[in-house]
This record gives C-alpha cells, sequence and structure tokens, in this order.
C-alpha cells in the first residue's frame, strides 16, 4: 500500500491542532511554531504531490482506497486528486502557511487561534482530495465551525458577530441546498452509493434522466456557487471577509470560495452534464454581473479591506464565467485563475491586516503615504493590484486569457435553457472587459491614497515597518503570481488534464 | 557564439531586467551604486543592439534573429521574437535613449533604487513591444511598459502628478481593451497569435463569426487596433493625457514617454494595423489624414499658446506625431489602392512611409533632447514659466548653444533630422492626399514660430535680472547625456542614408508586397 500522502496532508493540521489545544495557555510561541510546522509540512507534502503528478498520466492520482466505510449507505473513504483540485490543493497549504505567519502576533489565546485555523485547513484540503461526496460534505462542514468561532472571537470588533453569523448561515444554508440536490443523486442513482467516481460511470451509463439533471442542477450549482458568492447571493462575502481575522480572511476568500466552484465543477457540472448545458446560459448573466458590479462597488469604498471583499467578488465571476462556457480555454481559464486570484487575495488582505495592524483604522481618507513605512507592503500590493487587473505578466492575465477566449468561443448546447444568438457569449465578453479598467481605477486608487500621498502625522511614529515573518508571507504570495505569469506552463498541463475528461460529455475532445 | 547569436534579441530584452534584479540587492542607500550600475545595465543593450545594427543584412527579406519558444502553447501564444528594418531603428533608439535618460537622472535623490529599478523595467517594455512577433507577447510587452511610467509619473513627478499618472495609465488601458479583445478574436478564430500568421491569415478570412460577417468583425476590430494605437501615438482627438503626462513626468522619464513610448502606437500602425486590416485601412486612411492634420496644426497652435515650457514641448510632440501618422495614413490609402486599382501612389507611399518611421527615430532624439534641456533649466531655476526667463544666452552659453541646435533639428531646418524626415513624409503625401498636406504646411509654419517663440523667451531678449549669479551653465554630465542625442541629429540630418536604407527595404516589402 503506497503512502497515503493525501490523508495525511488532510489530516496533519487535525493531529496538530489537537496537540496544540493539549499546550498550557501560557506557552503562545509553542503553539505559533506547533502550527507553523504543520503549515511547512503541509506545503512541502503539497510540493510532492503537485511534481509528482503526471499531466499525461491517469485522471486521478495519489489514490487511496475507495475503503468501505458504511457499506450499508454506499459511504466510501476515497482520496484522489486529479489535475483540477492539484493547483487547489497546494492553494490551500501556502495559505495555510502563510495565514500562520501573518497571524504571528495574534496575542489574544493565540493557542485557541491557532489550532482553529489548522482544523479549518482540514476541511479545506479535504474537499479538494475528496473522492466520495459523503466524506466531501464531511470535511465541508468540520470547516463551518471553526470558520465562526474565528471570525466572531477574532475578528473586528464592531462587525464580527454580524459578518459572522452572515457568513456562516449564508454557506450553510447554501451548502444544505446543495446537500439535497447529492441526496438525490444518491437516490436516483442505481447504485446506491455516494462515491463520485462511482456516480460520474452511473451517469455516463445513463443513470440521471435529463430532465432530472435539469431540475437538480441549479441547487446543486448554485448552491456551490453561493459559497463562491454568486450574485445575487453574494453579500455575505464582503461583509464576513472584512470582519474576519487576516489569516481567516486570506483562508475563506482566498481558498473557500474556491472550494464552491470546485465543487459546482466536480459535483454539477461534471455528474449533472445536461443541466449544466440547459443552465449555462443563465449562469453566464449572473456570473456577468458579478464581474461588473462588484468592480463598481470595489470603487466607491471607503474601507480599504471592503474593497479587497468586492474585488473578490468580482473575480470569482471570472472562475463562473469560464465554467459557463462548458468549452476548453474557458474551464482552463477558471481553473487557473482559482490558483491564481486565492494567491492573490490571500496576499491582499495579509496587506491590509499589516495596514490595520500599525495604522488601526482601514479608512482610507485616514491612511497616507504608507510606501515610507511599510515598502514591502506597498510593493506587495502593486504586484497583487497588477495581477488583479490582468496585467500581462503575473498569473491574472494568463488565467484571464483563457477564459476570455472561451467566452468567444461560447455556444449555447442543444439542451440550453434558451437557444442563445451566437453573439450571445462574445457580448459578455465584451461588456466583461469593462471589469479590468474598474479593476485598474479601484485598485490605483487605493494604492495612491494608501500607501502614496502624504502620511497622517500620527503614523511618523507609531507604524513600523511589517515583520521578517511577514515578508516571508509576501515574498512567497508574489513569486507564486510570477511565477505562474512568466512561466504558464508550469500550471496549465494539469489543469488540462483535469478537465479533459469532463469536456468530452460537453462533445468537445 | 552561435547560442548568443541567436538570442540576441532575448539578451537584449531581458538585460534590463537582470539589471533591475541586481539592484533589487543592493542597499537603498547605497545610491551611487544604483546609478551607476544601472547605467551599465542600460549599456549593455546599447552595445548589443549596436551589433545587431551591423549584423543585420538590410537587403534579406522577412525578420531576422527570430526566436521562437514555446510560452503558452496550449491557446497559440509564443515567444516570438525578431526584427526588420522597421523594429530594428526602434530597438536602437530605445537602446541609445535609456542610458542618456539614466544619466540625466543622476540629479534624481530621492528613492534613487526604485527609481532606477523602474527606469530598466520601462526600457524591457519598450523593447519588448519592438522585438514581439506574437501578438499576446505585443499585448503583453505594451502594458507592462505602462507600469513603470505610471509611478515614475506619480511619485518623482510635479504638482500634479497624482492626476496625471491616473490619467494616463487609465486612458491608455481603456484604449487597450478594445485591442485585447481584438486580439483574442484574432488568436481564436485562426488558432494562434502569431504575427507573421495572422498577417498572411486574417485579411483572407470569410464566412461568419458568432453568427456576424467577419468583414463585420474585422471592421470592428479595426477600430479597435485604431483606438488603442490612437491613443498612444497621440492621435487627435486622443492625445489628451500627452500635456499632462509629459509636463507632470519627472524630465527623464519625459524623455522616455515622448522619446519612445508614443513611437510604440505609430509601430502598432505600421507592423499591426497597416498588414492585418489593408482593406479598412484603405477605408479609414482619409479619416486618419484629416486627424493627422489636426494633430499637426492644432498641435503646433496649442504649442504656441503654452507658457510653461516643458508643455510646449509637449505639445510639440503632438505635432510631430502628426507627420508620422500623415505617413501612415497614405501608406494605408496607397496599399489599398494598388490593391484594388494600380500603383500610382506605390512610390509615395513607400517615400512617406520612409519619412514616417525616420521621423519616429529623428522625433524621438529631438524630443528627448528637448526635453532634457526643459529639464536642466527646471533644476536650476524651479521655474517653468517662459515668462519668467530671458536673455540667459550670456548666463547659460553652452546651454543656449544645444537649446538653438536642438530647437532647430525640431523645426526641422535643413541639414538637421528633421527636415528629411518631415520633407519625406511631405513629399509622399503630397501626391496622396494634395489639400491636407498642402494645409499641414500651416502647421510646419506655426513650428517655427513656437520654437522661435520658446528659444527667445528663455535665451534672447533683455536678461531677467533674478537670474544673474544663480544659474549654473549645463554640467559635464548634462553635456554628455545630450551630445550622442546632437551628433546624430547632424548626421541623420546630412547623412540619413545609414538609417533610411534599412528601413526603406521592410517598407518597400510592406507596401510593394
Amino acid at each position: 500500500m503506497s503512502f497515503p500522502i493525501l490523508s495525511v496532508i488532510t489530516f496533519t493540521p487535525l493531529v496538530a491542532g489537537l496537540l496544540i489545544l493539549m499546550l498550557p495557555a501560557e506557552r503562545k510561541n509553542e503553539a505559533r511554531v506547533a502550527a507553523l510546522a504543520a503549515g511547512v509540512f503541509t506545503v512541502l507534502l503539497s510540493l510532492f504531490v503537485y511534481f509528482g503528478f503526471n499531466p499525461a498520466g491517469p485522471r486521478f492520482q495519489f489514490v487511496e482506497g475507495p475503503y468501505q466505510w458504511v457499506p450499508q449507505l454506499g459511504i466510501t473513504y476515497h482520496m484522489a486528486i486529479d489535475g483540477f483540485g492539484l493547483p487547489m490543493l497546494l492553494l490551500t497549504a501556502l495559505v495555510l502557511f502563510t495565514g500562520v505567519l501573518i497571524s504571528w502576533n495574534i496575542d489574544d489565546r493565540p493557542r485557541e487561534f491557532m489550532a482553529f485555523f489548522l482544523f479549518l485547513s482540514v476541511g479545506v484540503f479535504g474537499v479538494f482530495a475528496a473522492q466520495d461526496l459523503f466524506l466531501f460534505f464531511f470535511l465541508l462542514e468540520i470547516a463551518v465551525f471553526p470558520k465562526f468561532l474565528m471570525i466572531v472571537i477574532w475578528g473586528s470588533p464592531k462587525t464580527r458577530e454580524y459578518g459572522g453569523m452572515k457568513l456562516t448561515l449564508y454557506l450553510f444554508f447554501a451548502s444544505v441546498v446543495a446537500l439535497l440536490g447529492v441526496l438525490w443523486m444518491y437516490a436516483e442513482s442505481p447504485v446506491k452509493t455516494f462515491n463520485m467516481i462511482w456516480l460520474e460511470e452511473a451517469m455516463r451509463a445513463g443513470a440521471f434522466p435529463a430532465q432530472w439533471q435539469i431540475i437538480w442542477f441549479p441547487l446543486i450549482f448554485f448552491g456551490f456557487a453561493v459559497m463562491g458568492a454568486i450574485f445575487p447571493l453574494h453579500s455575505w462575502a464582503p461583509d464576513g471577509h472584512v470582519a474576519a481575522p487576516t489569516a481567516i480572511s486570506m483562508m475563506l476568500a482566498g481558498v473557500e470560495m474556491k472550494i464552491g466552484m470546485f465543487a459546482a465543477f466536480r459535483v454539477g457540472i461534471t455528474l449533472l452534464p445536461e443541466g449544466a448545458k440547459f443552465w449555462a446560459p443563465i449562469i453566464v448573466i449572473f456570473a456577468l454581473i458579478n464581474v461588473v458590479y462588484a468592480a463598481y462597488i470595489a470603487l466607491i469604498q471607503k474601507d480599504f479591506k471592503y474593497i479587497i471583499g468586492f474585488s473578490s467578488v468580482s473575480h470569482m465571476g471570472l472562475v463562473m464565467m469560464g465554467f459557463a462556457t462548458l468549452s476548453p480555454n474557458g474551464f482552463l481559464g477558471a481553473g487557473l485563475q482559482m490558483f491564481s486570484h486565492g494567491v492573490m487575495t490571500a496576499l491582499f488582505f495579509s496587506i491590509v491586516g499589516m495596514v490595520y495592524d500599525r495604522a488601526h483604522t482601514r479608512n482610507i481618507p485616514d491612511l497616507g503615504g504608507l510606501v515610507k513605512k511599510m515598502p514591502w507592503a506597498a510593493i506587495a500590493f502593486i504586484i497583487g493590484g497588477f495581477t488583479s487587473m490582468g496585467m500581462p505578466g503575473f498569473s491574472g492575465f494568463v488565467a484571464e486569457i483563457p477564459i476570455y477566449l472561451g467566452l468567444w468561443q461560447g455556444r449555447t448546447l442543444p439542451g440550453a435553457a434558451f437557444q442563445a444568438q451566437p453573439w450571445f457569449f462574445p457580448l459578455t465578453a465584451v461588456i466583461s472587459v469593462i471589469s479590468i479598467v474598474i479593476t485598474a481605477a479601484y485598485i490605483l486608487r487605493a494604492v495612491q491614497k494608501v500607501f502614496f500621498g502624504e502620511l497622517p502625522a500620527h503614523f511618523e511614529h507609531e507604524v513600523g515597518d511589517v515583520t521578517a515573518l511577514d515578508k516571508v508571507a509576501i515574498v512567497v504570495l508574489c513569486a507564486m503570481m510570477i511565477i505562474v505569469g512568466v512561466y504558464p506552463a508550469i500550471m496549465y498541463p494539469q489543469v488540462q488534464a483535469g478537465i479533459a475528461p469532463v469536456l468530452n460529455l460537453f462533445g468537445v475532445n | 557564439m552561435d547560442l548568443f547569436q541567436t538570442n540576441l534579441l532575448s539578451l537584449i530584452l531581458f538585460a534590463p531586467v537582470v539589471g533591475a534584479l541586481v539592484l533589487l540587492f543592493v542597499p537603498k542607500d547605497q545610491e551611487n551604486a544604483h546609478r551607476w550600475l544601472a547605467l551599465v545595465f542600460s549599456l549593455v543593450p546599447l552595445g548589443l543592439s549596436i551589433y545587431l545594427w551591423f549584423a543585420f543584412n538590410p537587403q534579406a527579406p522577412g525578420y531576422q534573429f527570430e526566436e521562437n519558444y514555446q510560452w503558452f502553447s496550449v491557446i497559440g501564444a509564443n515567444y516570438h521574437l525578431g526584427v526588420d528594418g522597421i523594429s530594428l531603428p526602434m530597438v536602437l533608439l530605445t537602446a541609445i535613449l535609456t542610458p542618456l535618460a539614466i544619466l540625466f537622472s543622476f540629479s534624481v535623490s530621492e528613492k534613487v533604487k526604485a527609481y532606477m529599478i523602474l527606469f530598466l523595467l520601462l526600457e524591457t517594455g519598450a523593447f519588448g513591444v519592438f522585438m514581439a512577433l506574437d501578438l499576446l507577447i505585443f499585448f503583453l510587452f505594451y502594458e507592462v511598459g505602462l507600469i513603470p511610467m505610471y509611478f515614475l509619473i506619480n511619485i518623482w513627478g510635479s504638482a500634479n502628478r497624482q492626476y496625471a499618472s491616473f490619467k494616463f495609465i487609465i486612458y491608455t488601458m481603456a484604449g487597450s481593451l478594445g485591442l485585447l479583445l481584438s486580439t483574442q478574436i484574432i488568436g481564436l478564430t485562426l488558432g494562434s497569435f502569431d504575427i507573421p500568421n495572422a498577417v498572411a491569415k486574417w485579411p483572407l478570412l470569410t464566412g461568419e463569426l458568432f453568427g456576424i460577417p467577419v468583414s463585420a468583425i474585422r471592421g470592428v476590430a479595426f477600430w479597435a487596433f485604431v483606438i488603442a494605437f490612437a491613443i498612444k501615438v497621440p492621435v487627435w482627438p486622443f492625445h489628451t493625457w500627452l500635456p499632462d503626462a509629459h509636463t507632470e513626468a519627472p524630465t527623464a522619464g519625459s524623455m522616455m514617454l515622448a522619446g519612445i513610448l508614443l513611437k510604440l502606437g505609430a509601430y502598432g500602425f505600421l507592423r499591426l494595423v497597416l498588414p492585418l486590416f489593408p482593406a479598412e485601412a484603405y477605408q479609414g486612411a482619409s479619416l486618419l489624414a484629416v486627424l493627422s492634420l489636426l494633430a499637426i496644426v492644432a498641435g503646433a497652435y496649442a504649442s504656441f499658446g503654452q507658457t510653461d515650457f516643458k508643455r510646449l514641448v509637449a505639445y510639440s510632440s503632438i505635432n510631430h506625431m502628426g507627420f508620422v501618422v500623415l505617413g501612415i495614413a497614405t501608406a494605408a490609402y496607397a496599399q489599398g489602392w494598388a490593391a484594388n486599382f494600380d500603383d500610382r501612389y506605390t512610390e509615395s507611399a513607400i517615400i512617406a512611409t520612409n519619412g514616417a518611421v525616420l521621423q519616429m527615430f529623428n522625433h524621438g532624439l529631438s524630443s528627448a533632447g528637448m526635453f532634457l534641456l526643459v529639464g536642466v533649466l527646471y533644476e536650476r531655476a524651479h521655474t517653468r514659466n517662459l515668462d519668467d526667463f530671458g536673455g540667459l544666452m550670456p548666463i547659460m552659453p553652452v546651454y543656449g548653444a544645444f537649446l538653438i541646435f536642438t530647437s532647430m533639428a525640431s523645426l526641422g531646418l535643413p541639414g538637421l533630422n528633421g527636415f528629411v524626415s518631415e520633407f519625406m513624409v511631405v513629399r509622399g503625401a503630397w501626391d496622396v492626399f494634395t489639400a491636407i498636406t498642402a494645409v499641414s504646411m500651416l502647421g510646419l509654419l506655426i513650428t517655427g514660430a513656437y520654437i522661435l517663440r520658446g528659444i527667445y523667451k528663455t535665451i534672447y531678449g533683455p536678461i531677467n535680472t533674478k537670474w544673474v549669479g544663480h544659474l549654473s551653465d549645463m554640467s559635464t554630465r548634462e553635456v554628455i547625456a545630450l551630445a550622442p542625442l546632437a551628433v546624430l541629429m547632424l548626421v541623420l540630418g546630412v547623412w540619413p542614408a545609414w538609417l533610411s536604407n534599412v528601413i526603406n527595404e521592410a517598407v518597400t516589402r510592406l507596401l510593394a508586397g
């Protein structure tokens, strides 16, 4: 039996978290170091998995199981990774690692903070590797309670209860809705199982009639897409992410929103292709609203963190658009954007956190001239900003181009809700490109107002530079964006390997 | 040696980036180290470009020193570089101007490290556009060049720099959105972003795309390309970002902006718009010619009305680039005419386009020189207001001499470079757009007026006594920064053949097939 690396990656944070909770409360540094060790460990293992994955090999690699878990209910323990989830695994490890670094100076019960952060990441890791829907939901819901606790205890004093409650309830409700669809699939399938791979085989053998797919797809897709902040059920994201402590914002916006889109793809599109074909043109309309509308809202924000919150909603719209095209380029771009945006938003939130920790305000009119005090943060924000506006040379560009190409190629397939004219998808491409300029405007505005300009007098002595650990986190995240931007071949073969089997469901080879 | 030859363009392209990386690790208080290292790293591409110039064979058809490596091949975009007779002079211009601008920037004393790093990155952005033979690579470097310029203006600029830098980047980016979309369509339909491939296939496409005839799509894509490049050149009425950006930028930034970045737009017209959209360009040529006329004449009038010396020079850029656009419009018209009728205009178009490319090079030299001179005065006097000066010649004779020389080149005095290129454009355009060319002569007249006014107000007339004893003449460093430009202006005025022969081959091939 080969080394169960995916389970090790998933459950190491659980073990580490439990060990940390057993430490005495005064041992703050030990808690931090232990969490960092777990983070480094998962990064190394994830890198091993990433570079050990063979894009030309079988669809699922590093397979564990399927082991019968609850045979009466057809529940298995089955972990594997495909090319689409591979970058997500790496992303999670990176966000965990950098999140721990950013949270180093939390002094209010760091032991509990680190432990809950690790528990949260268990759920996140597991979701990308789980191939059994029960296991998937199990791990997804493991993350719910830590999420809520962390926002409500360590979040922004004024809004944490509202933000935490809103985020948790929205996401929980969304996952329940999706669960309904999953339960239907279980009931409908001739082989009573929750195992996704067997369900996919059943689907290809014709187990799920088209009309039923069309009815249940929206529950699954939109249920999960709410976790990706699809309009109009997106408002939990800005409020929740802004209320959360920095590391949690990084994990939630950076990775959890991607869980939603990943699940929408893996469970929705892959298992219910007829439903996907029907709903695709409608998804694209909502996604377009995400992309453009959220960008406009970001432009008028006065709170530094809200700009980033709405920026996340906007960029997730691009992922949804990629999915809705049901095309090779669209899926490729969506997969790349999930990674690129994950890194970028983790970086953004970490910088907002650095600024807030020192300036004690996120109100843009009160900020200014911070480049003098925090040059690393300024440069990192600028790099992240250029990634955000799709500036070539960074990963955002590499991700957006295939999405746009997919939109140009987009067509409604037979079985769609309405047969759109051939110019329908291209028109969405033309409209969504406006968001690039709006993004440039709000990013540059934030850069100018926060980092350049006049440094308020009281910051002169109160605001210090970022710590060495912060710098490590910054360098790691920036490096990711630049490497993928300059050398996309490091990621696109993997994503392609993951999407290829799904594409032939839509008549593309 | 072979590896060196085959990758010469990449070496030129990335030498400044290597320099920027090296500078990253030098501590920021070592200001002199930064200045000299930046200069050295910008001289490397200069040396390599001179080698490239002599190794280039003007008679050989097509692109030389081509490099084609896999980059993002899943979508059909590859790292494809190459130069021909049109892009090679631009590469050389970039390689010449950057070290001189860096040399002039030795007087910058704030955040020297960041300044030099940004400058080197700007150089790479410009090189990349001129060398790119893949649409996505072209777009990549086109946009990438915006970032350093934005920061150079925003941080080291003058009083209104926030507004100017923001306007510059948003205006240019908004314009290039259409370019991005059109590029995507081309890449998608042809399956590849390769420029030579696109030039061969895109104009011939028929049928429908997204349910719309390809010719309609081509029409829209044409205007998208035109608008993006029209903003960059700039073509009237998309020029309004330029006066602010040029005026507020630090001196060396203006030298690069006017000297090189404006040429990216004109280059885009020649490399992409004309070859990819010959039919649409033919139809739009007259409009383009009228707009160039407006740029020439209105730009000159606007220059004449300025009291800010730097703004005067900024508007003069619009005026001079108008000639470039006139030449391009001539080429567009003639090429369409030749495709449909006969080649009566081809010879004139070749002359006009030669003139346009030559004007791109010449204006790069003279505008960089003019901005440098304005900068010299501003650094000493801390004002750019022409009314504040007067009679500076006896106080600053070397400066005065250089100012007169450079101004005459800018004005188009025979014997200096400006005359040659402007004459060629006018000679070529006269056949095709007689009326427009005739009216643009008015622009030449006003050019003379504003140049002479500028000279008069600064170095002639009664001495403004407040400057006596307070203004030092040009330092050796500043003279060294300007001298190569002056020499080239003279050489190109008296013996332009060394440059125009290289351009001519490529232009003839572009227009005569």
